[in-house]
């Protein structure tokens, strides 16, 4: 019998794309896979187990060890810097970061502000940019900030544009691209060696034959 | 509740006895192997050992001491083992073999789930710069952690001379193999794909480098890595490996070891042969070393140096189950037979018991304290009368 492997999966926009990834991949899941509200989910005629986490906690499980592999976007990945194995790029889940605001307005010249759910990219990016500004850690909804005065910028995943067209803020600089990844903690990468190449394997060939599908 | 700092942790008895049993296995195969061990301060210069030691600057716990210098809790054992080896003990150019069980601190800042002061059980292996050396100590690593009984543990082994050399063989320049080995820090080999692929290389040289990802496994890998290099760059170290292996083929550990070329380590003073061990059960490696040719120079000693580094939280992790500790028996005494039970204590200790002596007088609930220990002999009264309850 292989080893049993547990597999952190993010709730949320991701899963459902993640969970048709490993169909495709050849790994049979329940029908209800999806519809369950188990937080726990084993699969035992695939010897693996399923545990659902929100997206920016999937990195701590693989980290400490408690899920061999992850499904993680890469926007949490940077905001995080988990000490984790990036082996794979799923390819699902497009988005991008990018800072966004009120049109034709300027940042504070004495304190601009930033609201994010992602302080370190955003810190990082400004720095980098050459800017002083200040940030302030928002958990959702991020395009509130600007609209009520809290902050004049906000940094935050884009993937259509519609949220912020609809709250009237424009899109003022692409930061990164963003997909979603596989992930796996450096023991498990060693001690489960060949049940995650196997994976790694099986998921690569789905994506590379999607790639070549949608060019 | 009286709180303690981030990341301190206290050890209650039963623990102790575990971390105890565990560090005294491993130190009796060290001395089996007749490595010596030393003790160094726990308090080192910022300037001097700080700054050799291969943890993160913002992981120091830092002092200032009466005259402002600033100092440091030692981060890990192998800088201050340096110092003293430099200056101290490498007299005779005889290779050293020291050994060391002892705290080390690393501020954690993110969360908890991690100690910030743990106990590290390593050897050091000084001025014997030959693939026996390393072969030594991964094969008394192994031996070690057989000792504490532990069996579902790898070792994975990696070489960063080479790694360093075939990227600056293919890549030309310091700089482009060094922006190609921070993904491999990062772990990121999805970034490394791409960088790769980015790069203005011939389609050989790309493959070359992106097949490097898979220099995983058992023996085969050598064979592999040799039929990747060129030029006879990165060929002594590959040479090294299968040296290597041989040597532990010898020890008969072969079976406990791969080599996974793509390991770098974050301690940045590693020079050839580096290693990690994991086990099973536990997230994190219990274990890493590998040698460390260039830190001696940093006191003053140009010679060859290997070791590794136990951590023993994460081996008792690994362990799982808590040692039994020994049966404690209480004598319960009333000062008219104080002195027969002082005999008796004396007696059962000399047999190597562990026996506790309470005065009845000191005692306000009897049965919890009988409830305490493996046994209870009640010397009450006078002679030969039980006591009332």
């Amino acid at each position: 019998m292989s080893e049993l492997v547990t597999v952190a999966m993010p709730k949320g926009r991701i899963f459902e794309e993640a969970v048709e990834l490993l169909r495709m991949a050849g790994y049979r899941l329940p029908p209800e896979f999806e519809d369950s509200r188990k937080l726990i989910i084993d699969v035992e005629e695939e010897r693996m187990r399923f545990i659902l986490a929100k997206p920016m906690d999937v990195l701590t499980y693989v980290e400490h060890g408690v899920a061999d592999l992850g499904i993680a976007g890469k926007d949490v990945m940077l905001e995080e810097e988990r000490d984790v194995y990036e082996l794979l790029d799923l390819k699902i889940s497009h988005c991008y970061l990018a800072v966004a605001g009120l049109p034709n307005t300027k940042m504070n010249d004495v304190a601009p502000k930033i609201a994010t759910k992602y302080p370190n990219v955003a810190a990082a990016y400004f720095r980098e940019q050459g800017e002083q500004v200040e940030i302030i850690k928002l958990n959702g909804s991020i395009e509130l900030a600007p609209l009520i005065g809290l902050s004049d910028r906000i940094v935050d995943i884009v993937s259509t544009g519609r949220t912020l067209k609809e709250n009237g803020l424009v899109e003022y600089e692409r930061i990164v691209d963003i997909t979603s990844r596989l992930v796996v903690n450096p023991v498990s990468y060693r001690m489960k060696d060949e049940r995650i190449s196997e994976l790694v394997e099986r998921l690569s060939t789905v994506i590379e034959g999607e790639a070549v599908r949608q060019p | 509740m009286f709180e303690k700092p981030l990341g301190m942790r206290d050890t209650l008895p039963e623990l102790y006895e575990t971390k105890d049993h565990v560090r005294s296995s491993i130190e009796e195969e060290m001395k089996r192997w007749g490595y010596q061990f030393i003790e160094t301060p726990a308090l080192e210069y910022y300037e001097t050992v700080g700054a050799a030691s291969a943890i993160l600057d913002q992981q120091l716990f830092k002092l200032l001491d009466q005259q402002g210098h600033t100092l440091v809790l030692r981060p890990d054992m192998t800088a201050p083992i340096a110092r003293v080896a430099a200056s101290k003990l490498l007299k005779d150019d005889m290779p050293l073999r020291l050994a060391y069980s002892a705290n080390v601190y690393r501020a954690q800042q993110r969360e908890g789930g991690r100690p910030a002061e743990f106990e590290q059980i390593g050897v050091e292996c000084i001025g014997d710069g030959t693939v026996s050396a390393d072969g030594e100590v991964i094969a008394l690593m192994i031996s070690s952690i057989k000792e504490a009984g532990l069996a579902d543990f790898q070792v994975s082994v990696g070489h960063i001379g080479f790694v360093q050399e075939f990227f600056r063989e293919i890549l030309g320049t310091e700089e482009r193999a060094n922006a190609l080995m921070k993904f491999l820090y990062e772990k990121n080999y999805v970034g490394y794909r791409e960088h790769v692929k980015s790069l203005s290389l011939s389609s050989i040289d790309k493959q070359r480098l992106l097949e490097f990802l898979q220099l995983r496994g058992g023996e085969e890998v050598i064979k592999l890595a040799f039929k990747l290099i060129e030029n006879g760059c990165g060929a002594e170290a590959v040479r090294q490996l299968r040296q290597l292996w041989e040597t532990i083929s010898d020890y008969g550990e072969e079976a406990s070891v791969k080599f996974d070329l793509t390991l770098v380590s974050h301690m940045s003073y590693y020079t050839g042969i580096l290693f990690e061990v994991y086990a099973g059960s536990v997230g994190f490696p219990i274990g890493n070393g590998g040698r460390y040719d260039l830190l001696m120079q940093k006191f003053g000693k140009t010679t060859g140096a290997t070791g590794f580094a136990l951590r023993l939280d994460r081996m008792i992790e690994a362990l799982g189950t808590l040692e039994k500790s020994e049966p404690v028996i209480c004598i319960l005494f009333s000062d008219e037979r104080r002195k027969e039970a002082f005999e008796i204590a004396k007696a059962k200790r000399a047999d190597g018991m562990r026996v506790v002596l309470q005065d009845i007088n000191g005692v306000n609930n009897v049965d919890a304290c009988t409830n305490k220990y493996a046994d209870t002999i009640f010397l009450l009264g006078s002679a030969g009368r039980r006591p009332s309850s």
